[in-house]
């Protein structure tokens, strides 16, 4: 498996983590750590693994490839749920949601993160991206 | 009034759905009526601010209206692009440069949601190839939590839709223009919970074009009576909540929205309570909701009774999207901002047929736009 890129989230022992670029000016908490240019002015941090579900919806068509990478034939497409997750007084991440009951999900229950296979390499190598699930 | 007012006193529209001709031609067919409504011809024009999103370059109508070598400036702003470009007429002649302009916006979109491209947008590619870079997800997302906040019910976004197509079926230049009863809508597929596809609208093609003139020139025409009493432009704020936002800062703040209608009553010295039509972005029906509280219409929570009363219908206390919006018209985005506006002064003129409201002297209309701004304009006697 490949993870989306590694400032986003990484493996350690096993265990996802996920970073966030932290203002030096400000001290304010941002998703994804920047890139290009404007990462000088933020330090990279560890976020929260744990938090609560800010708002979410489902997926329930097929999105357009480009950009979207994982399978939007009828046949192979299944909806998927996305949301927003409260990670402690730092930052709202917006986040793929691992689950397989679409239907129970509520604003404000309990969420952990954990990694997502959402599409395949070339190769057949499967994609996996950081998603939150419930507890 | 102040000497340098500005005043509508030409608006043309091409209606808006699915046509065989390009967006280009919509444009110059909208510009045109809008000549011959003001009963001006296109070398008068002193200046043309146009935009278009999918359709090619707005300029790219100067070859058909005439070479007259007058300023004509392109316009991006997103959905929110025919507001810009009737804020940069205004502003251009309220400078006191100019007597007479005109601002158009057409497009031609493919079917289907819009794709969006995160370079393009400031976003690594990983946002989109994982499939979060949807705005049908955004609207949804964003009333699920107004809903969990404020007590709105599924029952509010079906009533949204259905107010939409009972306008639009009044209305020449929407497309939808059948009435679509409650319960189709509330049956029919859900796209992105808890929003179904009658309650979204669809990319679609038209051309809006309105011209503008100063307050002596009006009153040399004799067209004094859509005067703009105010107008702004303002993009998102610190805390607001927006389109392709990988994190959100748990400080909430206010919407560009709110910001762009405070700006736009305090110019006009007029209050939510001397408006007597709206036009609110309602990209989908959510977004009504939210956006009657964002204009200052009514506070969090009370569009529930407001909706089961009818207050937003033709006959209630404030009209909302008397012509369909955006539910009934679809949105070709250079021209969805100025649509609105053309409905304000076909109101205020009382030449809006079936869907007349009667006595309409003053109406607003506000559009929103990605990444996050809103464009508000109060126009009235």
């Amino acid at each position: 498996m490949r993870l989306i890129s590694e400032n986003v989230v990484t493996l350690e022992n096993g265990s996802p983590v996920l970073f966030g670029g932290k203002s030096k000016e400000t001290g304010k908490v941002v998703f994804p750590y920047p890139e290009g240019a404007e990462r000088d002015r933020y330090d990279k941090v560890t976020l929260k693994s744990v938090g609560e579900l800010w708002s979410y919806t489902v997926q329930r068509f097929p999105p357009k490839n480009p950009p979207y990478l994982g399978p939007t034939k009828p046949d192979e497409f299944q909806p998927f749920a996305v949301g927003y997750v409260a990670l402690g007084g730092e930052v709202i991440v917006e986040t793929r949601i691992a689950t397989s009951d679409l239907s129970t999900l509520k604003v404000g229950q309990a969420m952990q993160l954990t990694t997502l296979p959402f599409a395949e390499d070339e190769d057949g190598t499967p994609l996996h991206t950081y998603a939150f699930e419930p507890v | 009034m102040s000497k340098n007012d500005v005043y509508i006193i030409g608006a043309g529209i091409h209606p808006f759905g699915r046509h065989d001709i390009s967006g280009l031609d919509q444009g110059v067919f909208a510009v045109r009526e809008a000549l011959k409504d003001a009963d001006l011809d296109w070398p008068e024009m002193q200046f043309a601010f146009g935009g278009s999103s999918a359709a090619g370059a707005a300029d790219a109508m100067l070859p058909r209206l005439g070479l007259t070598g007058t300023q004509f400036i392109n316009i991006a702003n997103g959905c929110a692009t025919g507001g810009s470009a009737l804020l940069s007429g205004y502003w251009a002649i309220k400078s006191g440069e100019f007597d007479v302009g005109i601002v158009t916006g057409f497009d031609k979109h493919p079917r289907g949601a819009f794709n969006a491209d995160p370079e393009e947008n400031g976003l690594p590619m990983w946002y989109g190839e994982t499939g979060m870079m949807m705005t049908t997800q955004f609207f949804a997302m964003k009333i699920r939590r107004y809903m969990d906040q404020f007590g709105i019910s599924e029952e509010s976004l079906g009533r949204v839709s259905e107010k939409a197509f009972e306008n639009g079926a009044r209305t020449p230049h929407a497309w939808r223009r059948q009435p679509v009863d409650f319960e189709t809508i509330m049956s029919s597929q859900m796209l992105s919970d808890p929003l179904r596809k009658f309650m979204f609208c669809s990319p679609a093609e038209g051309g809006a074009a309105l011209i503008l003139a100063s307050e002596k020139k009006a009153r040399e025409l004799g067209r004094t009576q859509c005067r703009i009493h105010g107008a702004a432009v303002r993009t998102r704020p610190e805390g607001s909540f927006e389109v392709f936002s990988p994190s959100l800062s748990i400080e909430r703040g206010q919407s560009p929205t709110e910001l762009a209608s405070a700006a736009a009553f305090d110019m006009a010295g007029l209050g939510p309570e001397d408006i007597d039509i709206a036009q609110l972005q309602d990209t989908e029906s959510g977004a009504e909701i939210m956006h009657l509280a964002e204009n200052g219409f009514c506070k969090d929570g009370e569009q529930e009774q407001m909706l089961l009363d009818g207050d937003t219908k033709l006959d209630g206390r404030l009209p909302v999207n008397t012509d369909g919006g955006c539910l009934a018209c679809g949105e070709p985005i250079g021209a969805s901002g100025l649509r609105q506006v053309y409905e304000n002064v076909m109101q205020v003129r009382g030449t809006a047929g079936e869907r007349q409201v009667d006595d309409t002297q003053i109406a607003y209309s506000q559009v929103y736009g990605a990444p996050g701004l809103s464009a508000v304009c109060i126009i009235g006697a």
